[in-house]
């Protein structure tokens, strides 16, 4: 729940300004981003998720960094659980 | 310190280390207190404390959203549950953490439809999904989730779903760090600030810690060289006598915070006149309850909620570990009936406890774990 979580936003859908398709290492799933309505993300952006809900904009390279203190802290594949278990009963997004 | 050879900036962390040792004044001891739950996993797993000079003590502070949740909070989640027409979510970190009469893993083994979600969104669709039955979701966090809760709250509203709502356990983090600074037996000589936290809130909530109370507070990332670099900064300030709030983890938190969570949280939530935390007592508008406008769908105000007060097992000492007055290994169960495969307190239960990150980083060191019969 703690875990900030960095994506890249692959995908936008016209007509629902909260939700997006994002990435994160190679795993696919939507996410709300709702909560940065001010400034929203375009397709291509980095975002920090937190339960599933993008919090902040960041650069790719701060998402980097992210990702690798996640991996220092042991915390990665935890990171990847909770990536895979949101949109409970949605359609497989199919992961690459 | 045998992850320091694996850290991606190692020689940013070792000048890190060094100004510190420089700055820091032999004749004098710190205690610096890591507001939040994610920097004392940090600091255990990076084993930052070997960097530090010994006159420089990390307070761990109550940060961990399980860990300050009273045990009575979880009975009162699970007690409205009991209908079998209900199906509990929770966030996979509350799964394990022990109520009066067990957790919510033990009450699914005992027949109780308790479900794990990683969003509270899906708390939403499960009951989009299963209109003949009532979706609780029990929310928990500081202002890293509130902001979502409430979101889904509005969404739940908007969309007028009837079968779904909210068990709110949200806390905010201001209110702690002033009962922290009340409290006589707290002698804290600045703050890392916390980095999510801050995202949402920005720095200037921050700012009457250091103008009213003197003390210094530097907002800081997770990273060990953003850790090691606060503790420069907390340094620099004490030294020139200033206190200010300052700002380390700039690239991720704006002073301003995140408006559009903030709204999302006025819209929704309204503080409580006082909330329990465990280990720290009842503290003056320091959580979040769901406002009138929202009432069907507070779990609150649609069950009854038993208002279950459960004191700690005589022997755990979590409050007096996360007050800070005892070090985890000091408290009588610590390793012995209170481990992380067998939590007696909720600070062995979250990886950001401070009981299961001593536990996993400083007591494995000394007690291999073919000695304790440990299985993780």
């Amino acid at each position: 729940m703690c875990l900030a979580i960095p994506a890249k936003v692959v995908e936008l859908f016209p007509g629902e300004r909260s939700r997006a398709l994002v990435e994160v290492t190679g795993v696919r799933r939507h996410i709300d981003i709702g909560l940065l309505e001010d400034d929203p993300p375009l397709a291509g952006d980095w975002v920090l998720v937190h339960v599933g809900f993008a919090m902040s904009k960041i650069s790719e390279e701060q998402a980097l960094d992210q990702l690798n203190t996640l991996i220092m802290l042991g915390e990665n594949e935890a990171a990847l659980q909770e990536v895979q278990g949101y949109g409970l009963g949605e359609p497989s997004l199919g992961e690459t | 310190m045998k992850f320091v050879d694996e850290f991606r900036d190692a020689g940013v962390i070792a000048k890190a280390a060094e100004e510190i040792r420089r700055l820091a004044d032999t004749g004098r001891h710190y205690r610096f207190m890591e507001v939040c739950g994610g920097h004392t996993h940090a600091i255990y797993r990076f084993g930052l404390k070997d960097l530090l000079p010994p006159n420089i003590e990390l307070i761990h502070g109550p940060g961990c959203p399980v860990c300050v949740l009273p045990m009575g909070r979880i009975d009162d989640g699970l007690s409205m549950a009991r209908d079998p027409n209900v199906i509990f979510c929770a966030f996979g970190d509350m799964m394990r953490v022990p109520g009066a009469h067990g957790s919510p893993l033990q009450h699914q083994a005992r027949g109780m439809d308790v479900r794990i979600v990683y969003s509270p969104l899906d708390a939403l669709n499960l009951a989009r999904r299963n209109p003949d039955r009532h979706v609780m979701f029990f929310a928990i966090g500081f202002e890293t989730t509130a902001p979502s809760t409430a979101l889904v709250l509005m969404r739940a509203k908007a969309q007028d779903i009837q079968n779904f709502s909210v068990f709110s356990n949200h806390v905010t983090i201001i209110p702690a760090i002033r009962a922290i600074l009340d409290s006589p037996d707290m002698r804290i000589d600045a703050f890392i600030g916390p980095g999510h936290v801050s995202t949402v809130i920005g720095c200037r909530p921050y700012e009457w810690i250091a103008r009213n109370e003197g003390r210094p507070i530097v907002v800081t990332g997770f990273e060990p060289a953003d850790i090691l670099q606060s503790v420069v900064m907390l340094l620099q300030q004490l030294r020139a006598r200033e206190a200010k709030v300052e700002n380390q983890y700039k690239r991720v938190v704006p002073w301003e915070g995140n408006h559009a969570a903030l709204r999302a949280m006025a819209e929704v939530f309204e503080l409580r006149p006082y909330f329990e935390w465990r280990g720290m007592g009842f503290i003056s508008q320091s959580a979040l309850r769901i406002r009138e406008g929202y009432a069907q769908w507070d779990a609150e105000q649609r069950f009854h909620a038993p208002g279950v007060r459960v004191t700690d097992p005589k022997a755990a000492q979590c409050g007096e570990v996360l007050k800070g007055v005892l070090r985890p290994d000091e408290c009588k169960l610590f390793g012995k009936e209170c481990t992380p495969e067998n939590p007696v307190g909720a600070l062995m239960v979250s990886s950001e406890g401070s009981c299961a990150a001593y536990y996993n980083y400083e007591h494995r060191k000394h007690f291999p774990l073919t000695t304790i019969g440990a299985s993780v």
